[in-house]
């Protein structure tokens, strides 16, 4: 198994003292960054991810890879520091206003970062102008919102009615999901596309670039 | 009243609310809001809604304390109410139900992430269970009933803080489930026979599962605890999956569909059913007419 498998293995096990100490030794013996990026930390979280989707593993294995991953792009953050992280794309992501769960929220965003697009995550209780001005501000393409509580699916509404009036509904996509919102629910409320699990989120994130 | 415990035992099948939460934001409760702090703010709308429940035949009704864990009520920086809530919200359910219900103790998830997957100890989440049991059990709550769990290893921590607590109370434990190619697993893992051993080992009385995505799936979790365990059994449904209907959510199950899958919850043998998010003394009343 070469160094990059190596890396791979151990995101896919959660080990991040391995994977720490393997990016460590690529780092050293001068493999590409974008390599160990690519061909390691998001190889290991695009297994991950699929094993996810097909429900061979769960959560906590997906977050054990996860700080897995982290530990690995810390180390690989100061040799991109000319060119920025490369990066699929970037995504604004949170849980809307008046809802503080945020775990299925960081588990898309641990899945997108893993599938190697740049991630800001608003964190939770985000209000609808936060989403806009952020998205706006950073040049994102997509914006990513959460929800566990039904009562809080206006602020979806609202994202999407100031993305309208500000013009920039075509150049910023959205994407809705959390337990309650149904595919249904985000055609009604205008939203682009529905991720009906993280795994899906992905997906659709993708084929938004794409 | 009769102990709770010694009517399963006869085997009585006991009726127990539907939703709190969904019938608050229908009086108007804010998003975003903590919903504990309703107790004391405004107890007079939970009496009113335990009125309603038990008038549609619950025999058991919940405490509106479902996030009082310190843990969870430190996300409105309200930890240190956390005895204050708790009490009262045992104290105004008595005031309403005297001996005619038996209050529940309501517990959920602290919503905080246990190392090695978050940064929370597990002797916080313990101790924080441990504090809320506590206050509930001196209140004079009647069972306590830790719900909505998806980690398995949470919900343990709080059975063994409440059997630290009392080593007499009554638990119930319900975990909700996921419909996967594999079978019937939380978000985190765990699977029906995982929850049965976990929670019967760590002293629950009662197992069940509550949310959900509709009373038809939960017939047949129903099924999967009932071949696993003879435990008696607690289902609480919700009304199916929330459905955006311009503009406004609702929650489509009806409570025909409700008394039709509570006599078969019956015949498989449960002994407490009710609803959760989305149900109200609607569906209450019909499971009551169609098993009573």
């Amino acid at each position: 198994m070469d160094i990059l498998e190596q890396i791979s293995a151990g995101i896919q096990i959660g080990d991040n003292k391995s994977v720490s100490e393997l990016t460590t030794r690529a780092i050293d013996e001068k493999v590409e960054p974008r390599d160990i990026l690519d061909n390691g930390l998001v190889a290991g979280m695009n297994v991950i991810g699929e094993r996810f989707r097909v429900h061979e593993i769960f959560l906590p294995q997906v977050l054990l890879a996860a700080r897995a991953m982290y530990a690995g792009m810390d180390l690989l953050k100061p040799l991109f520091l000319k060119t920025g992280m490369p990066s699929l794309g970037k995504v604004v992501i949170g849980t809307v206003q008046g809802d503080l769960h945020d775990i299925g929220k960081n588990l898309v965003g641990i899945m997108l970062k893993g599938a190697g697009f740049e991630i800001i995550d608003l964190g939770k209780d985000v209000p609808a102008e936060k989403f806009v001005n952020t998205a706006e501000q950073e040049g994102a393409s997509v914006i990513g919102m959460s929800t566990l509580l039904t009562t809080t699916t206006p602020v979806m509404s609202q994202v999407i009615e100031l993305l309208r009036e500000r013009g920039l509904e075509n150049r910023i996509k959205t994407i809705v999901g959390g337990a309650p919102i149904s595919r249904d629910m985000a055609t009604e409320i205008g939203a682009t596309a529905y991720g009906y699990d993280a795994a899906n989120a992905v997906e659709c994130v993708k084929q938004l670039f794409g | 009243m009769k102990f709770l415990l010694d009517r399963i035992e006869n085997e009585e099948v006991l009726i127990s609310d539907g939703a709190l939460g969904t019938m608050l934001f229908d009086a108007g409760m804010k998003p975003g809001k903590c919903p504990e702090l309703l107790v004391l703010e405004n107890p007079g709308l939970l009496q009113s809604i335990a009125l309603k429940y038990m008038h549609a035949g619950a025999d058991i009704i919940h405490t509106n304390t479902f996030g009082a864990s310190p843990l969870k009520l430190s996300d409105y920086g309200l930890e240190d109410m956390t005895e204050e809530i708790n009490r009262n919200a045992v104290e105004l359910l008595r005031e309403t139900a005297g001996d005619s219900a038996y209050i529940s103790g309501s517990c959920g998830p602290t919503g905080k992430l246990m190392l090695p997957y978050g940064n929370t100890e597990p002797e916080e989440v313990l101790a924080g269970y441990g504090q809320q049991i506590k206050s509930l059990i001196d209140a004079g709550v009647d069972i306590i009933c830790i719900e909505t769990m998806i980690d398995l290893r949470e919900a343990v921590l709080a059975i063994k803080a409440a059997r630290t607590v009392s080593s007499e109370i009554p638990i119930m434990t319900t975990m909700t489930f996921d419909r996967t190619p594999n079978g019937f697993f939380t978000i985190w893992g765990a699977s029906i026979s995982d929850a049965i051993n976990g929670l019967q080992d760590a002293g629950a009385d009662i197992v069940g599962s509550n949310c959900g995505n509709g009373i038809e799936t939960m017939v047949d979790i129903a099924r999967c605890f009932r071949k696993k365990t003879s435990l008696p059994i607690l289902i609480q449904s919700n009304a199916g999956q929330p459905k955006m209907k311009s503009g406004i959510i609702t929650y489509l199950e009806s409570s025909e569909l409700f008394a039709e899958k509570a006599r078969e919850l019956v015949d498989i043998g449960i002994s407490i059913i009710g609803g959760c998010c989305g149900t109200t003394p609607e569906h209450i009343k019909a499971i009551s007419t169609a098993i009573k």
